[in-house]
């Protein structure tokens, strides 16, 4: 256990210090985000009470986009030179991996998630009217969500031909019970006229349901020839 | 054969991938601390087999023991080296091994700086890989393989893109290695350079061990 997340915390300082110095993936997905918050302001052109029914979808939309650049970057740099080869043929486990891939992805789409939240309130004119520090549980477990699948569906595809394609065809259906919890619970933080309760029930179950099942088959996708 | 047992014994080992067989029922016993140069022309298996051998290409048939275990359970006894360098561009040489030491659970930067000194490169080199010349990229690779002090190496090429200078460097490394008690499989086009240091040369073709020689000249071949 020790080994493994000392492997494990190796490895995302790793992927850290990687996307530090390319920001690949992060310069990606700003770029995305940001396409998606002005191309949506200019479309609806909302008023404010309109604008908290709608906005809990276009923020995760927008942010489940920008995810997949991060998602595919993830494995693409194990890919060059083959290292992921010198992880295979070493003793440290296949967990420690794919927890250093998942919380690495996390840590990249909160920090996108953080920059791009205080341009949509005010390209959307937004003011929350439920309970605001609800909106961090459902932050952190809606990513999560996300960056769970994703982070082994990105595994999966990465030895087929069209991986980048590939990716959103494995992850959007399986995400859909994800991405109706966010938005349903960020509306009905927004508007206050509903308990967010039932859907951060919801994305919890998801979370808990969905990493263990991709840490108990990680080690056949890594494995996989 | 001697009476030692065999530190690799590989039994009619199939592997196909779809339709084709990479290897076509491979069997071949190896004896521990010599040097064995695999050739055969592309597409002869070489490479699969020292996949099969590292734990990366599972045989569709047969089997394959390291010390009495399988590849994988043998995994710290193995050192890989492959045609690609197996390392981050991004990162400098020293980092790339500090981040693979702990692989093996090996503690502190001791170890790094001594493999990465031992084959001609200085540790204290801040570039990042991908700034490397070919030749000192294949010697940090074969740093990466040894760090965790393996009993048997396996090396894809380790000569390719390298120049005669450096490529004759690395012969004596894995000389050395070999007298140190390694057992070392190189797979190479550049036979000539082994000549006198190999201790066989294992002849593939068309995914079977067609011959097994002690010099680099094979009875009634050209």
């Amino acid at each position: 256990m020790n080994s493994l997340w000392s492997i494990a915390l190796a490895t995302l300082a790793k992927d850290i210090r990687l996307e530090w110095r390319s920001k690949d993936a992060l310069n990606s997905m700003l770029f995305f985000s940001l396409l998606v918050v002005v191309i949506f302001s200019f479309s609806f052109d909302p008023l404010a009470e309109e604008s908290r029914h709608i906005v809990g979808g276009l923020i995760w939309v927008a942010f489940l986009f920008a995810a997949v650049v991060a998602l595919n970057q993830t494995w693409a740099r194990e890919l060059r030179n083959q290292v992921l080869d010198a992880y295979r043929v070493s003793p440290a486990p296949a967990n420690a991996l794919f927890l250093a891939k998942a919380l690495g992805n996390f840590i990249f789409v909160s920090a996108l998630e953080a920059l791009m939240t205080p341009l949509f309130v005010i390209f959307y004119n937004l003011r929350v009217l439920g309970p605001a520090w609800q909106l961090l549980p459902i932050v952190i477990l809606g990513t999560w969500a996300l960056v769970v699948n994703g982070t082994f569906f990105a595994a999966m595809s990465l030895r087929t031909r069209s991986r980048e394609i590939m990716l959103p065809l494995l992850l959007f259906p399986i995400s859909i019970p994800a991405v109706l919890g966010m938005v349903n619970a960020t509306t009905s933080i927004l508007t206050g006229e509903a308990s967010a309760h039932f859907w951060l029930v919801l994305l919890l179950t998801y979370d808990v349901v969905f990493t263990t099942a991709c840490l108990g088959f990680f080690g056949l996708v890594l494995h996989a020839e | 054969m001697t009476d030692i047992p065999p530190i690799i014994t590989v039994i009619n080992v199939i592997k196909q991938f779809g339709r084709f067989a990479a290897l076509r029922g491979v069997t071949a016993e190896f004896e521990s601390g010599k040097l064995y140069a695999i050739l055969g022309d592309n597409g002869a298996g070489k490479t699969t087999l020292l996949r099969a051998l590292a734990g990366l290409a599972r045989p569709t048939r047969g089997e394959i023991a390291i010390l009495g275990k399988s590849p994988k359970a043998a995994c710290r006894d193995l050192g890989y080296m492959a045609h690609p360098s197996l390392l981050y561009d991004e990162m400098s040489g020293i980092e790339n091994l500090r981040y693979f030491a702990r692989l093996y659970e090996i503690a502190g930067d001791g170890r790094s700086r001594q493999v990465i000194r031992a084959v001609g490169l200085d540790p204290d080199l801040t570039r990042p890989v991908g700034q490397y010349s070919q030749g000192m990229r294949q010697r940090m690779s074969l740093a990466r393989a040894v760090l965790h002090d393996p009993k048997i190496l396996l090396l894809d090429e380790p000569f390719s893109n390298v120049d005669v200078h450096s490529a004759r460097e690395m012969v004596g490394l894995l000389k050395a290695m070999r007298d140190a008690g390694k057992t070392i499989f190189v797979v190479t086009h550049q036979a000539s350079l082994l000549e006198g240091v190999a201790d066989e040369f294992v002849w593939m073709q068309a995914g079977q061990i067609i011959d097994r020689t002690k010099g680099l000249s094979r009875m009634g071949v050209q």
